[in-house]
């Protein structure tokens, strides 16, 4: 059976705004391919530990050296909004 | 006499030894076929002539000092994911159309300090998801065999742009098949390494755990030297292997005798693989054996599973890199968003294209409250089986072997209305992402639609020169004469 997703929450989550007919079209396409996805459940058993990367390598660091980095122009050269030397977006907070 | 753009790397760099060729007239060989078949083809986003025209003047400034590498002079295309310093770089995507990235991507780097030269940026699917190339929002890419059909995907353009002789080298990527697959069926050898092997600075994300970067060449001389020239530690990428980088060209001649070759029976005799893939994988694995090969039938056994764990672990891993995407630092923003989070869903909603769409939705619902452990938790378990399967089959056999793709390539829009079909065409090549070992496609046969099969070579973590000489014996032995149609058709 189709999976059933609430497709306004999970596009609320993701940050897209979806068409009525997107919405329609995903709910019912994810519906079919979690079904098929679901089958990975068929053989996970519970002692089997999971794999995040495959070849898995931890503290990797590198030498703490001082080295030129991007320039606060080359950084906000590619913005589709600047001012005064920053992004600059629309408001964030409720106006009281 | 071949067209300079039509020889291999190691070809070019003789002519450039013995002074029959320069680097200038290999790019404008490069350059003219672009002119010639790109209206038709559409590998490229971007032709970068006047960076071309300066690095082809440098790389003989380095011939003639003597101080020339394998890869100076050649003439190399890079996948759109790539970023390259002050030229436009869009993944494919409408949402990155303005970017310019301000740093060079590591393989590029390399290959730039080597005195290749660029020809251009190739079209692929947006920020490579997809099998088939048209799920870029620029233009679809045509098969240089066969105009109505896909080159595959997403590295579409760069396998396009290689077999059509408008780029002698290409660099792509391979998270689920990416390199390997439009190898196949533009008939020409891609090569995807070990994880970790080439470093992914630079590289515009899809899903981190599984993205690879791979190469496109004529040949599997090519395929090693190219390798070795973008291989190797990088401290700009935590994933990056510190292990040395060994000399590829070193062993490839030294044949198979002796060689334990398994067969993944189970991918021949599937349903959906198609008879003239089916024949030629057969008839190649002959070649083997005859050259000395042990051969024998090995399996995968969860490989079925691979393709379901997959779906779950890409599009997780998408719906978290594709979060900076919110039209901010750079790229595109729509316009009349009323607060911030309006203005990231306007931009997202009208910036990504259907199929990342689709995969961001799958992922975040896989990621989400209640749902993380049945999903994403048990894909995680089955990509430890797939690497199990590869750890035990690997015990009794050197290499395994089987079709890269279960068929040649398919027409413009035949899977596009049906993900899943769409899906079902990387069905050999995801499991060796999951378990980052590394493969290679070269072409073993034509079919009888006309179209060239490929041929998969799987190896060992890191052992990379097995599979390159194993692929390396069979070319030789096969002595295929790949040439797309399409170039005679137009007289080039």
């Amino acid at each position: 059976m189709p999976v059933e997703i609430d497709v306004d929450h999970v596009a609320r989550l993701a940050r897209l705004s979806l068409t009525i007919e997107e919405k329609e079209r995903f709910r019912r396409q994810l519906g079919v391919i979690l079904e098929h996805a679901e089958r990975v459940g068929e053989v996970a058993a519970e002692d089997i530990p999971p794999t995040s990367h495959p070849i898995p390598r931890s503290n990797v660091f590198r030498s703490d050296e001082l080295r030129p980095c991007l320039t606060r122009e080359d950084a906000l050269a590619t913005a589709p909004e600047v001012e005064d030397g920053r992004f600059k977006v629309p408001r964030i907070v409720e106006q009281g | 006499m071949a067209e300079l753009c039509d020889l291999t790397g190691h070809e070019l760099a003789e002519a450039y030894r013995t002074g029959e060729a320069t680097p200038t007239e290999a790019w404008q060989s490069c350059l003219r076929r672009i002119q010639a078949v790109d209206g038709r083809v559409g590998a490229f986003l971007l032709v970068t002539e006047d960076e071309a025209g300066k690095q082809a003047s440098r790389a003989e400034d380095r011939l003639s000092r003597n101080a020339a590498s394998p890869a100076t002079g050649i003439p190399v295309a890079l996948k759109d994911v790539l970023c390259t310093k002050g030229i436009r770089s869009t993944a494919g995507s409408k949402i990155l159309e303005p970017y310019v990235p301000p740093y060079d991507c590591t393989p590029w780097t390399r290959l730039r300090g080597d005195g290749a030269v660029l020809v251009g940026k190739t079209n692929c699917d947006e920020f490579a998801m997809g099998s088939s190339t048209e799920n870029s929002a620029f233009w679809p890419v045509h098969n240089p065999w066969n105009l109505d059909t896909v080159p595959g995907g997403s590295s579409g353009g760069s396998g396009a742009a290689v077999a059509a002789g408008e780029a002698v080298w290409a660099l792509g990527t391979d998270t689920g098949g990416s390199v390997r697959q439009p190898a196949a069926l533009c008939g020409v050898v891609g090569l995807k390494p070990t994880y970790g092997r080439i470093s992914r600075y630079g590289l515009i994300a899809f899903a981190s755990s599984l993205d690879h970067i791979g190469t496109f060449t004529r040949d599997v001389r090519d395929a090693a030297t190219l390798l070795g020239a973008v291989a190797g530690h990088d401290p700009c990428d935590a994933t990056s292997l510190p292990d040395p980088v060994p000399d590829y060209g070193d062993r490839l001649e030294s044949g198979v005798r002796g060689l334990r070759v398994g067969v993944i029976e189970d991918w021949l005799t599937m349903e959906g693989v198609q008879t003239g893939v089916r024949d030629s994988v057969q008839e190649a694995v002959s070649r083997l054996e005859a050259l000395g090969a042990s051969v024998d039938a090995a399996s995968l056994p969860h490989a079925d599973y691979a393709l379901s764990a997959y779906y779950l672990i890409a599009p997780a891993e998408c719906s978290s890199n594709l979060a900076r995407y919110d039209g901010v630092r750079y790229g595109f923003r729509a316009p009349g968003g009323s607060d911030v989070v309006d203005m990231n869903m306007r931009t997202r909603g009208a910036g990504f294209g259907d199929e990342v769409k689709r995969r961001i939705m799958l992922g975040t619902y896989s990621l989400s409250a209640g749902y993380y452990d049945a999903y994403y938790g048990q894909a995680q378990k089955v990509r430890t089986l797939v690497i199990r399967d590869y750890q035990a089959a690997f015990e009794r056999f050197d290499v395994l072997v089987g079709p890269t793709s279960p068929t040649t390539a398919f027409r413009l829009g035949e899977k596009t209305g049906d993900p899943l079909a769409m899906y079902l065409s990387d069905i050999f090549t995801i499991p060796s992402d999951l378990s980052g070992t590394p493969a290679i496609s070269i072409p073993c046969g034509v079919a009888s639609d006309g179209l060239p099969v490929g041929f998969q070579v799987m190896g060992r973590l890191l052992d990379e020169a097995t599979i390159l000489r194993t692929a390396f014996a069979l070319e030789q032995d096969l002595a295929l004469d790949l040439r797309p149609p399409l170039l005679d058709s137009l007289g080039v």
